[in-house]
């Protein structure tokens, strides 16, 4: 018999040794996953629990570190849940069948007569006195999961679905736990100055300047990458400033102006790629729609600025770091420091939210650099509020042009979609690159490579949900513009947010043509039940009826299941329309088949609304004197208290379904029900996002003229 | 020398350094080691920061030292025993009112000298005191209802 497929965090790392150990009355859980803010590990640890059967407060889970736990790549593209709470379900009924086989030799009974209860064995409801900690150096674990123990039906979890509290959220009520919080005796500050663009290189630095500095205060520079190391960091933080305000810059590529202008990125140099089941737009439809939208670039904008330790002891070097993927870091900084893999250590600790590809892999460099030139000590590197607005890498500005051929009855009969973007992923070793920003600036930097875009089989980049689900014949072309004027990577739902807004815009407007309703024209298009049953429920649950045009007041529904293979969410928005746009309430039913965690995944789901609907509003990258100038708050404004709407929100509990995360669903549809409800209340439709007061009143004034 | 500057902090005195004047931010985490107090921007800009100062909310990143003297600062640390979790804390966890994590402190010190003054604030009152707090992963909804649920259980105490 061929075992069902393993996941690919089980191939990767197939002995058991790698996910579990059994102390001291207690279950480790080992994970190469991450905490950025997602509340993964507490549902890791309740996949566990519930296939050990073991009280959940038994789980200790130890969460990325090199040394020891396994590698899972990135935790990213909302897998965590699909892929490693897979691979942890079968690691743990793995090792919960091998305990329960000793259990029965060892008690001379058969297997069907031993029940677990939290880790103990019983026979005929009496206790044994053994359990998974007596038997512990019995059992081998070097073997490899077989994928074969039975797991449990769904209809005997007893933690599984269970809305258990984070794990994590206590600590952060009560001081420090963060990696900014971390104190090692010794350990000196750092600041890095930046290049304001990728070439950059630094003048002679001003002597009168640094002249001035306190005694405890070393400026370290290797070409363009300079840094002040002090061991107080109001003295770091002072002298960088002083570094920064007085740096001169020449060289490199400064950023034009105009790229905020998504005409003029629709000029630059691209890859042309074909994909999707359609075939060009017939030549004499009956009716045509065309249609150029956009999204502006967006910065990840996290509320904690990055930040590493790290220590080189002559011989080993030790990193802290917020990374996404710290296999990934460790192969890119052994690259960019010339130093052998297997002497990095690399240990995950939290940091503020995570959306994606920030300054975190950034500053993990910046700190290994300098302690490789201060042996010896901890070196912690912070960067500045500017730094992480406008040094690390922003997420790709995308246009959209939708075309559609109707026939006389309003059926859809031809559909292209055209998409210019930039990368959606410039991670530490993605297109073979080091991709560290400090290591582009040394006097000897790695050779740089040619993005190439994220592999469909990742779920795409700038095709992310580019192929809408809807019955239709579709041609979709990507124009993928490898040398950007700014670096760009991954960000939450990487191309889904530009795609899934133009998509589900674009069907409104075929839906006004057709003299549809919204939500009645979707239903006809849909087949996939489980995509009918979100539409249909978030309809009834958001009292959708008629939207007027033009009353100032409007409902809009959007629709997507994310990456075409994860959950199917459906979002209605209401909104009001005055100088602003006012966002009264959004509803939304997500169906993610079996939940782990209720309210885990409500709170991922309004978290990404909220994100989403402040990127639909305010959120926009600019440029000024050839580098990003959003880089304070108040250049780079995010939703705020008064501004957040009403949220409602309907879980689709499937549990026939397999588990799929939902970091990343709530945003495309969020935005485009916006951009729906914004489109009806006005009357008019406005196809560029963000709908910002400014973006608005031109907008009106130039359907005045 | 012989200068006795001094400030309260969670109840205790401590000395002003005499060479040396870092923000209120750096002496509370680096210097007193209260590390719940967190940077987010040092532009007054996020609220990340927020401790009181004599009871009132004030961005701690960018105030000069000299400028909380003989002052009393509360953090984080200081709301209750470390063991026992004041309402308001406790309103946070029950509600799971935070995904990272990373700008509650400051929100809660806002929102304990809301209600402080006001200690049944309606949900316009509370929106309106922590309008200059930040929160990228959008938690707002669960920290109003959070709020509100410690309002009332201070109210029942």
């Amino acid at each position: 018999m061929i075992p069902n497929a393993l996941p690919k965090s089980l191939v990767d790392n197939p002995r058991l040794e790698q996910w579990l150990a059994f102390k001291d009355g207690k279950v480790r859980l080992y994970t190469g996953k991450v905490e950025l803010g997602q509340g993964v590990l507490t549902a890791l640890a309740q996949i566990a629990a519930e296939e050990l059967d073991v009280d959940f407060g038994r789980v200790e889970i130890v969460s990325g570190e090199t040394p020891i736990t396994p590698n899972e790549g990135f935790t990213a593209g909302s897998a965590s849940i699909e892929v490693s709470g897979s691979a942890i379900r079968l690691a743990s009924a793995e090792a919960r069948a091998l305990f329960t086989a000793r259990a029965a030799v060892d008690l001379n009974t058969e297997l069907r007569n031993i029940t677990v209860r939290d880790g103990q064995f019983f026979v005929g409801g009496s206790p044994t006195g053994l359990d998974y900690w007596s038997l512990a150096g019995t059992v081998d674990f070097k073997g490899a999961v077989t994928g074969t123990a039975p797991v449990k039906a769904r209809a005997d979890y007893a933690l599984v679905g269970k809305s258990i509290p984070r794990l994590d959220l206590r600590a952060k009520l009560v001081g420090g736990a963060f990696i900014h919080d971390i104190a090692i005796d010794g350990m000196l500050h750092a600041r890095v100055l930046r290049r304001p663009w990728t070439g950059a290189r630094c003048l002679d630095l001003p002597s009168s300047v640094i002249e001035r500095f306190p005694s405890d205060v070393e400026v370290i520079r290797d070409g363009d990458l300079i840094a002040v190391v002090s061991i107080s960091e109001a003295h770091a933080t002072a002298c960088m400033d002083a570094l920064s305000a007085n740096a001169r810059w020449e060289g490199g590529t400064s950023i034009p102006d105009r790229a905020d202008d998504v005409a003029w990125l629709r000029s630059l140099a691209n890859v042309e790629r074909e994909t999707g089941n359609g075939r060009d737009i017939p030549q004499q439809p009956a009716n045509t729609l065309r249609a150029d939208y956009s999204r502006p670039y967006l910065a990840h904008a996290s509320i904690a600025p990055s930040c590493a330790i790290a220590r080189f002891d002559g011989d080993r070097l030790q990193v802290y770091t917020h990374s996404q993927g710290i296999s990934f870091l460790r192969a890119s900084l052994a690259k960019a420091l010339h130093l052998d893999t297997e002497r990095i250590d690399l240990f995950h600790r939290q940091s503020a939210g995570c959306y994606g590809h920030n300054g975190a892999d950034d500053v993990a460099f910046d700190a290994a650099w300098l302690a490789l030139k201060r042996q010896g000590a901890p070196i912690r590197v912070q960067w500045s509020r500017a730094d992480e607005l406008a040094s690390a890498p922003v997420s790709s500005a995308m246009g959209m042009t939708m075309e559609a051929s109707l026939d006389v009855n309003g059926k859809v009969t031809g559909w292209r979609m055209d998409v210019w973007s930039g990368p959606h992923g410039q991670r530490p070793g993605m297109s073979g690159g080091v991709n560290l920003l400090g290591a582009e600036a040394l006097k000897h930097p790695p050779p740089a490579v040619t993005p190439v875009d994220v592999p469909d089989e990742m779920g795409g980049g700038a095709l992310r949900n580019a192929i809408a689900l809807y019955d239709v014949p579709q041609k979709v072309i990507s124009h993928f513009i490898p040398q950007m004027p700014v670096r760009t990577s991954s960000f939450r739902g990487l191309g889904a947010l530009g795609n899934v807004f133009a998509i589900e815009s674009f069907i409104d407007e075929l839906a006004d043509a057709a003299g549809e309703d919204p939500v009645a024209y979707r239903l006809m298009l849909l087949r996939d039940e489980r995509a009918r049953r979100v539409v249909e429920l978030v309809a009834k649950f958001a009292g959708w009826g008629h939207q007027p045009q033009g009353s100032g007041r409007a409902k809009g529904v959007a629709f997507s299941r994310y990456k075409n293979h994860a959950a199917y969410l459906a979002a209605v928005a209401e909104v009001r329309v005055a100088e602003t746009v006012i966002l009264e309430k959004i509803w939304c039913t997500v169906d993610a088949g079996l939940v782990i965690n209720p309210d885990g995944l409500r709170n991922q789901i309004e978290g990404g609304i909220v994100q989403a609907a402040s990127w639909t509003l305010h959120e926009e990258v600019r440029f000024v004197d050839g580098r990003i100038s959003s880089d304070a708050w108040e250049q780079y404004p995010i939703l705020r208290f008064s501004e957040v709407p009403d949220i409602e929100i309907e879980l689709v509990e499937d549990a026939a379904n397999p588990a799929l995360g939902v970091g990343e669903v709530a945003l495309g549809p969020t935005a485009a029900a916006i951009g729906n409800a914004v489109a009806r209340a006005l009357g008019m439709r406005i196809r560029q996002l963000p709908f910002s007061r400014d973006r608005l009143m031109r907008s009106l004034l130039a359907t005045d003229q | 020398m012989g200068d006795n500057r001094s400030l309260t902090v969670n109840g205790e005195t401590r000395a002003i350094p005499v060479d040396e004047e870092p923000s209120l931010l750096l002496f509370l985490r680096n210097e007193l080691g209260l590390r719940g107090t967190r940077f987010g921007c040092g532009l007054e800009q996020c609220g990340a920061c927020m401790v009181l100062v004599d009871g009132q909310p004030q961005f701690s990143c960018t105030m000069p030292l000299s400028q909380a003297e003989g002052k009393s600062i509360t953090t984080i640390e200081g709301l209750s025993p470390p063991d026992k979790l004041d309402p308001l804390r406790q309103a946070f966890l029950d509600e799971q009112a935070g995904q990272c994590g990373y700008c509650l402190s400051g929100i809660i010190m806002s929102a304990s000298a809301l209600l402080s003054r006001n200690p049944l604030p309606s949900r316009a009152e509370i929106v309106d005191a922590l309008d200059k707090h930040l929160c990228r992963c959008g938690s707002q909804p669960r920290i109003v209802r959070a709020i509100e649920r410690a309002a009332k259980a201070l109210q029942a105490q």
